[in-house]
């Protein structure tokens, strides 16, 4: 591999990791959302 | 709950307006979102792109625009969980404990990012991917102290042991960090200097130097979005396995009054 390939790696490693982590926090928080009481998620 | 304006639920109920969020956003999260997302292009744009190669380190620079806000993000994140932990031992409020849990979580996502950029950048600048040298050593101690931490977390018990002890572990770990970043300067090893908390390389200049802010500025902001989702979303699931354990007791109620 030559250089470019290192930092593109890199790069979408990083991007394409957080992404999928946010995905999986806001998925989980809107399913999480669905039985939790009215009051307990108003978020100011 | 109207501990903190930006992360815990307001709790001024409006009994049949039915105004609560289905998810874990808000105002504030998607003003931080878009933020994020302005600034990542932007960063995107200036990194591979607008600055040239250093004449040092030539293309490689590029990964370093990654490494350091990932670090730099993981540290930030790894302190507030070493001040949740205090805050929770002091005041045992349940707002403290989640925060630190929240925090540790994604500053072990960002230590993860760092290491991984870390190796890109060592296969090419030393020929392999890893070496067992001081800074590496100590990073590694650091990434698995805080894997413990998350993993105690898991262990089925109460709440307050379950946050006793990882808060105690919260604090403890984070004597870590000044480990790790000084350990260039204590002991000789293959890794360039620290370049962050002041030392940002002092040959930057210009559009590098301004790429190298913008990305610390980029990955602080969208931490700050990471953690008031992740955050929530202990939180709602806390309220759901306290709704699910009072049903459960309702129930053999139920049935104990049936029989």
């Amino acid at each position: 591999m030559n250089e470019t390939a290192y930092i593109v790696a890199a790069w979408l490693g990083t991007f394409g990791s957080v992404a999928a982590y946010a995905a999986w926090i806001i998925r989980r928080g809107r399913r999480a959302s669905e039985v939790v009481a009215e009051q307990d998620r108003r978020w100011m | 709950m109207t501990i903190d304006g930006t992360l815990s639920p307001s709790g001024a109920d409006a009994p049949g307006r039915s105004t609560a969020p289905g998810s874990t956003s808000s105002r504030a999260t998607r003003v931080l979102g878009w933020t994020s997302l302005v600034g990542i292009a932007a960063l995107v744009v200036f990194g591979l792109w607008i600055t040239p190669p250093d004449a040092q380190l030539g293309e490689t620079i590029r990964i370093l625009y990654m490494h350091v806000p990932t670090v730099s993000a993981a540290y930030v994140a790894f302190i507030i969980t070493a001040v949740g932990s205090i805050a929770y031992l002091w005041k045992r409020s349940e707002f403290w404990d989640l925060l630190a849990a929240s925090s540790a979580e994604i500053g072990v996502l960002f230590f993860a990012l760092t290491i991984f950029n870390g190796m890109l950048w060592g296969r090419i600048t030393w020929g392999v991917f890893w070496r067992w040298e001081p800074r590496l050593t100590t990073t590694t101690v650091l990434f698995l102290t805080y894997l413990g931490y998350l993993a105690v977390r898991r262990i089925p018990t109460s709440a307050r042991t379950r946050g006793t002890v990882s808060a105690v572990i919260g604090i403890l770990a984070v004597v870590n960090i000044p480990i790790t970043h000084k350990a260039v300067d204590w002991w000789r090893g293959l890794h360039q200097e620290k370049t962050i908390f002041g030392t940002v390389d002092p040959e930057m200049q210009g559009t590098q130097l301004f790429t190298a802010y913008l990305g610390l500025t980029v990955f602080l902001v969208l931490f700050a979005w990471l953690l008031i989702h992740r955050f929530r979303l202990a939180w709602l699931t806390e309220r759901a396995q306290e709704r699910s354990l009072d049903e459960a007791i309702a129930e053999r109620r139920a049935e104990g009054s049936a029989s």
